[in-house]
């Protein structure tokens, strides 16, 4: 059952599995296909029921990304056509990623030599990150944290 | 608008109460699903409803309309019962040309164009249809008479992976196109979880909670830490669920707000909707004082014993 109909350049997908709300998947997607130059400003994003037929989902958790997306800034609604991409996603400039990255490797060394392996130094990079966005106030993109919507508002 | 709103509901049936102090709300345009195991009283919340059992205590709106079983309630309400109810001896056409004749509004187009879609043949007797079939027929009678509120009865359960699919995808689809607001009754927790928006757990005859499922999910975490500790920290908790072995404890907790602390050597971890609901049926004493409104949530004492 194939619902594409070539309205919108990507098709979701969920993973059952990721622990990740439906919505954020979504809403995930959405920015991941943006950074990854799937979507462009002007794209159509795929109509809601479609969305609904193809995933087997509750239309107000498709509503719900929608509206994220929108409060975001990234999408805009036009009445009666669906949604539409409105702004790329910020990306850091290359020069700053370059001095990032540099400063990453060396953290990473650091944690190599104090004996961390791969999957440990995962754990605590995952720990420290939601920690670090809770402080700031909102969610980390892709936290675990099934609150991450009210913790955003609070 | 609320499509169910009930307040002190209870049936009795002989000396026995199948449901009690049953205080509800369901808004409109969800899906809500009513959860719990045989015996917790979800045909009879959903009986009453539909009018087809009088209510020993306690009131019922339904579409905000009382009482309930009223010509005027009745006209907004669409209800298939459980194992998907069509005649078995009646073809697909009998069936169609029967429950036109018995509603008195039925949309004869729409519901000859899904027959047409779903590729059911108007001669075939219902009873040789697949199971998948029979209950999509029964889908599309029901929805035929255009409801507001969409009333299901286990209607998953003797369905195989593929029909259930088929079968939430019709649901799912005629809330979006129609904005029906729909109750499903289900065992199949795990397929729960992204079609409902709205959640019902009964317990024992009692409502154990209830609410918007992202906000009970968002309200509600696993804090994991060590056991010796568990008991002081429990206290101040609203604790659902308690495991613990000699140096780890697992404590399934409502949160008292956003915001709130975890305390230093305990790790919060997000619950599931199955992990959620199994600990509510599981929670000691039976189910746990009412939650009032999905808002209230946190303030839910479920260890609280029932009676």
């Amino acid at each position: 059952m194939t619902i594409d109909k070539g309205i919108s350049p990507i098709e979701f997908r969920l993973d059952p599995s990721s622990g990740v709300p439906t919505y954020l998947q979504l809403v995930q997607q959405v920015e991941h296909a943006l950074r990854l130059g799937y979507l462009k400003p002007g794209d159509q994003l795929p109509k809601v029921r479609d969305v609904v037929a193809s995933l087997t989902i509750n239309p107000n958790t498709v509503l719900k990304a929608y509206k994220e997306l929108e409060t975001k800034g990234l999408t805009a609604g036009r009445p009666g056509q669906g949604t539409f991409i409105q702004a790329a996603l910020t990306q850091v400039a290359l020069p700053e990623l370059g001095g990032l990255r540099r400063s990453m490797l060396d953290w990473l060394a650091s944690a190599d030599a104090a004996g961390l392996d791969e999957s440990g130094v995962g754990a605590l990079f995952t720990s420290v990150l939601r920690d670090f966005y809770k402080d700031h106030g909102r969610a980390a993109d892709g936290g675990a944290a099934a609150g991450g919507e009210t913790e955003g508002v609070a | 608008m609320n499509v169910i709103e009930t307040t002190g509901l209870g049936k009795r049936y002989g000396k026995e109460w199948a449901l009690r102090d049953c205080t509800l709300t369901i808004p409109e345009g969800r899906l809500a699903a009513l959860v719990g195991p045989n015996g917790s009283g979800k045909s009879t919340l959903m009986n009453m409803a539909v009018g087809l059992s009088v209510p020993t205590e306690g009131s019922a709106a339904v579409l905000g309309v009382k009482p309930v079983g009223s010509r005027a309630a009745l006209d907004g309400i669409a209800f298939v019962a459980q194992d998907s109810p069509v005649y078995r001896n009646l073809s697909v056409g009998d069936m169609l040309h029967l429950t036109r004749n018995l509603n008195r509004r039925f949309d004869d187009a729409a519901a000859r164009a899904r027959i047409a879609d779903l590729g059911l043949p108007l001669k075939k007797k219902a009873g040789k249809l697949s199971g998948g079939q029979q209950s999509q027929l029964a889908l599309t009678l029901a929805l035929a008479r255009r409801p507001r509120l969409l009333i299901l009865d286990e209607p998953l359960a003797s369905l195989d992976p593929l029909a259930r699919q088929d079968f939430m995808t019709t649901v799912m689809t005629a809330m979006t196109d129609d904005g029906v607001s729909v109750l499903l009754s289900s065992h199949a927790l795990a397929e729960l979880e992204r079609v409902a928006d709205y959640l019902v757990v009964l317990s024992r005859g009692k409502l154990a909670v209830a609410g918007e499922t992202d906000d009970l999910l968002a309200s509600h975490r696993v804090l994991t830490g060590p056991a010796e500790a568990a008991d002081s920290y429990a206290q101040r908790l609203s604790v659902i669920q308690d495991k613990r072995a000699g140096a780890q404890a697992h404590l399934l907790v409502a949160a008292s707000g956003p915001a709130d602390r975890v305390e230093p050597g305990w790790e919060a971890h997000p619950v599931g909707l199955e992990e959620l609901v199994l600990a509510y049926l599981r929670a000691p004493g039976g189910a746990p004082a009412a939650a009032p409104s999905p808002a209230l949530v946190s303030h839910i004492q479920p260890t609280e014993a029932a009676r």
